[in-house]
């Protein structure tokens, strides 16, 4: 085994181990932001698109990355946006939310 | 490691750190947003550092930039823009939108590198097993969460859909998927194991979420969230890039937990969810509450 796969598989394990551990308990109202922003972390994969965008050479490598970039942006923008306007109701005194589009304040 | 390699590669175990501890903020109401908010800016912090990468050390075409910066500002614009817009009552079927492109982009990385390689090129296991992997895992999250989207926003019909000739249609889809690993893994490069492992898994990913109620769809929805961190974490095994496996397997875990809370929330057990969606249990209870 090389160095290198056995330094990504330890990463890869105690990673692992940390994601079972950091959210214990979390109460019901949370469960979709939290899913939410789980959703926007696994958009860190639009740092892999960036990557292999730049050695596509070739027509059909071109139509692949541009694939890969594209989902992967959305996945990772769309992603914390959301979530942001959803926890914005739980970081506001309870009041009426303002129910104009898109308050992103 | 070369100056410009040290920094970058601090700062991405600094975006991961962020993740982390974004992610452990997010279990109370409390500090939750601020949690996504250093998630995002730890986000922002690796992406940064990727173009400085790519800027000083890859030698793309300037046909390869123009798609990527396209591809990013259209991704970019299009995300915000429905994040933006969408109506509280709509944003889960929204997140699992978000969640499919995820496993798309997971799956699309895998099917580059795998292309990369020569045409009947032996690959070593160290490759062939991640770039396998991350090619069915993302393709079946990618048409599963589709599916569960249009479950929830009403373009596929919520009540669980089964057919005579499922369970035997099952069964062949994940021998093929088998298939394609074990044609993957032991045998050279080809194209056509490449189609076959696609198609199979995507088609997996619908027959695994048709047959589920749309009551239970957030617990399936969290479940397939759980999946692409894992594609994501492949993904970065095939391309060597220690964020992306972080990363992944973060979410891969994290989001396995939460499933678990989510089905616990509404009295049932993800086995029996996902089994019921297999015609073994019993799927008609699927909008009980």
């Amino acid at each position: 085994m090389s160095q290198e796969l056995y330094t990504n598989l330890a990463i890869f394990v105690l990673s692992l181990l940390v994601g079972f551990e950091v959210i214990s308990k979390i109460p019901a109202t949370l469960h979709t932001p939290m899913m939410s922003g789980a959703n926007a972390i696994h958009g860190v994969v639009v740092v892999g698109s960036i990557l292999v965008a730049l050695e596509a050479d070739s027509p059909l490598f071109y139509v692949i990355a541009f694939i890969a970039a594209l989902l992967g942006a959305i996945n990772v923008a769309g992603g914390y946006v959301v979530t942001d306007r959803m926890l914005e109701m739980f970081s506001k005194p309870k009041e009426k939310p303002n129910d104009d589009k898109g308050g992103e304040q | 490691m070369s100056g410009l390699m040290t920094v970058v590669s601090l700062s991405y175990l600094v975006s991961a750190a962020c993740y982390v501890i974004g992610l452990h903020m997010m279990r109370t109401p409390k500090t939750a947003r601020n949690g996504n908010q250093l998630s995002s800016v730890g986000m922002f912090l690796a992406v940064i550092m990727t173009f400085i990468v790519a800027l000083v050390k890859h030698q793309a075409s300037a046909m390869g930039w123009i798609l990527l910066i396209v591809a990013l500002i259209i991704g970019v614009g299009y995300g915000v823009y429905k994040a933006r817009t969408v109506k509280m009552t709509d944003m889960p079927q929204l997140v699992s939108l978000f969640n499919a492109v995820g496993g798309g982009a997971a799956a699309a990385i895998g099917t580059f590198d795998y292309l990369s390689q020569p045409n009947g090129a032996s690959l070593a296991f160290a490759f062939s097993f991640p770039v396998i992997l991350d090619l069915v895992i993302g393709s079946v999250t990618f048409s599963g969460s589709l599916i569960a989207t249009g479950k929830l926003s009403g373009h596929v019909s919520g009540k669980p859909i089964s057919f005579p000739g499922a369970k035997i249609l099952n069964g062949i889809v994940v021998i093929l998927i088998l298939a394609s690993i074990v044609l993957t893994i032991g045998f050279p490069t080809n194209v056509w194991t490449l189609v076959l492992a696609i198609v199979a898994s995507l088609v997996f990913g619908i027959l695994m979420t048709i047959p589920i109620g749309g009551a239970d769809m957030p617990v399936v929805v969290s479940l397939l969230n759980a999946f692409t961190g894992l594609a994501v974490a492949m993904a970065g095994f095939v391309i060597d890039n220690q964020v992306l496996i972080i990363a992944g397997a973060l979410v891969g875990a994290a989001g396995t937990i939460l499933t678990l809370q989510m089905a616990a929330a509404m009295n049932r057990s993800v086995a029996n969810i996902i089994a019921g969606g297999f015609g073994t249990g019993d799927s008609g209870t699927a909008d009980a509450d």
